[in-house]
């Protein structure tokens, strides 16, 4: 299980442009769900994925995962148990590596990074077949560089290689933000299975209403640092595209614009 | 007169060969890590500064190749340290480092310190001599330095295909993967500057024995040198894939060598010689840009 308890987070401390965007703030996530996250541009979406990874310092509070507190541990090392898929398509993979390469590191992720050779000949014939299955004919580009490939096909990689190793959460960051809409659709389904096959606790942040209607079991919205609508099971299951949109503008006016 | 052509080309090879090591060194840091390093203008005296001392005081030549490599490591140790764990920016920590490592140099060998001819170099040395005993000094020490650049970069092209390697080109490549690797980025720096460093206080202790002399001043321009020999190398290969990083460094080094023996040789003043290596390095830069078109300036201008 996932919690945080009473976060204060305060962009600037203590200069002109200081603000607070969260005040105690609470969530928890069980384990084996698949919360959506929508909100609004500024909303506290992405800083919030930020604090459970330990990206950017906060002001209070604290972040627990099954008991152990995480206040002291650095970004890197909750790693260990945390994969990431960003919006940008080139922060997950390494572009001037092959795509073999990439994918060999990924897979030793845990493990010591020592003076062993650094490809996976024993592994290359899976990583095809995992490519394949993704239907982007990128089991035949395994030894072009990552950089040469496109944004969606960086991405697949990308999810796969933040997949590969034994991990419990997913952090998934608008990672189809930056995917045209068929190709984002691909991305999706394939989370979406990764996530089942793989008993993976997942939190997606995502401006693409529909997925955050179809996928996942659980919604959240967020506005101005707080939590304004938190759906799960059958609550989730009824709720419709309009239904959030409604809400969205509803709170969009409230805000005057 | 065809003699006289002919050891000038080697002695050119020569200087290019040894200089190329300390390439290696810059290739790590700047093309690798996309660290730009000043520390070398100080880790490359270093390296000659100890060799002279423990020379003169009758240590192996051979043994001087490693304990140069261990204190240059040490060097980037501290810059490695100084930019990562006290988040001082990276190209001030070189700086800093580089400063004051002038002082540690003077301490070390005094403002200038020569080696002797009685005194054994590795291209004097007795197995060197059992082996090229026969050959011209001139040539012998072309021949064991080609030898010894081979080695150092086959061991680092070795490296750069291990796990480790291919974490710290990724490092250099994008630091967020690696993080989410759940390994420290930061420590991945330090190591590339304790390899860089430990090549450039090498390529130091040899060039020490190649001239037998360490002046206080030798490390100045250094980095531009190693900059330049980097640039006009990779971009020359860019579009050889099949050309190791390592070997295009190896020829940049050398056709920079030559081109700065060239402007000596129509008769350029040795109070020049700096002038001339950093307006070769901006004409290399330059054409570099020209070369790659519109996005040409990214890394230039590092």
């Amino acid at each position: 299980m996932l919690e945080l308890k009473n976060i204060t987070k305060i962009y600037n401390p203590g200069e002109i442009t200081e603000a607070c965007l969260f005040r105690d703030f609470n969530l928890s996530v069980e384990a084996g769900e698949f919360v959506s996250i929508v909100g609004s541009n500024g909303s506290g979406k992405t800083s919030l994925l930020n604090i459970i990874c330990g990206s950017i310092p906060i002001e209070g509070g604290d972040v627990i995962i099954d008991g152990e507190s995480m206040l002291h541990k650095k970004e890197f090392v909750r790693y260990r148990r945390f994969g990431r898929v960003y919006q940008n398509p080139a922060f997950g993979t390494s572009p001037n590596l092959t795509m073999f390469e990439n994918l060999s590191l990924a897979d030793n992720k845990g493990k010591a990074y020592d003076l062993g050779r650094g490809v996976n000949h024993p592994r290359r014939e899976a990583y095809r077949e995992q490519l394949a299955a993704l239907g982007l004919g990128l089991e035949d580009k395994m030894d072009v560089k990552m950089g040469a490939l496109s944004g969606g096909q960086r991405q697949a990689v990308a999810l796969l290689m933040a997949t590969m190793t034994p991990i419990d959460f997913l952090i998934l960051d608008e990672h189809t933000a930056a995917l045209d809409p068929k190709t984002a659709d691909t991305i999706m389904a394939l989370t979406d299975r990764v996530v089942r096959e793989k008993g993976l606790t997942a939190i997606m942040v995502t401006h693409n209403l529909r997925y955050a209607v179809e996928y996942g079991s659980r919604l959240l919205m967020m506005d101005k640092g707080q939590l304004v609508l938190d759906a799960a099971g059958e609550q989730k299951r009824q709720m419709g595209v309009e239904d959030i949109l409604d809400l969205f503008t509803k709170i969009s006016i409230e805000c005057g614009n | 007169m065809l003699n006289v052509i002919l050891e000038t080309c080697a002695g050119t090879l020569t200087q290019g060969l040894i200089y190329a090591i300390l390439s290696y060194g810059i290739f790590i840091t700047y093309k690798i890590l996309d660290f730009p390093d000043l520390t070398v203008d100080g880790s490359f005296p270093l390296g000659a500064a100890v060799t002279a001392v423990l020379l003169t005081r009758g240590v192996n030549a051979w043994l001087t190749l490693p304990v140069a490599m261990l204190i240059g490591a040490a060097a980037g140790l501290c810059t490695g340290l100084i930019h990562v764990r006290a988040r001082v920016r990276d190209l001030l920590a070189g700086i800093i480092t580089m400063t004051a490592l002038y002082s540690v140099n003077l301490q070390i060998a005094g403002s200038n310190l020569m080696v002797e001819r009685a005194i054994d170099t590795i291209y004097t040395s007795a197995p060197v001599m059992a082996l090229l005993g026969g050959v011209p000094l001139l040539y012998r020490k072309l021949i064991l330095s080609l030898l010894l650049v081979v080695v150092i970069g086959a061991i680092l092209e070795w490296y750069f295909s291990t796990k480790n390697g291919l974490l710290l080109r990724a490092v250099g490549d994008n630091e967020t993967l690696v993080t989410t690797l759940a390994v420290d980025k930061g420590r991945m720096k330090i190591l590339g500057l304790v390899i860089a460093n430990a090549l450039v206080a090498l390529s130091g202790c040899i060039v020490c024995q190649e001239g037998r002399s360490f002046s206080a001043t030798m490390g100045t321009g250094q980095m531009v040198f190693g900059l330049a020999a980097v640039i006009i190398g990779t971009t020359l290969f860019r579009r050889m894939t099949f050309v190791k990083g390592t070997a295009a460094v190896v020829i940049g080094s050398i056709l920079y060598k030559a081109c700065i023996q060239a402007a000596i040789l129509l008769g350029l003043p040795a109070n020049m010689l700096k002038f001339i290596t950093a307006a070769l390095f901006l004409v290399i830069l330059i054409t570099g840009n020209m070369g790659r078109g519109k996005g040409g300036a990214d890394r230039a201008g590092a």
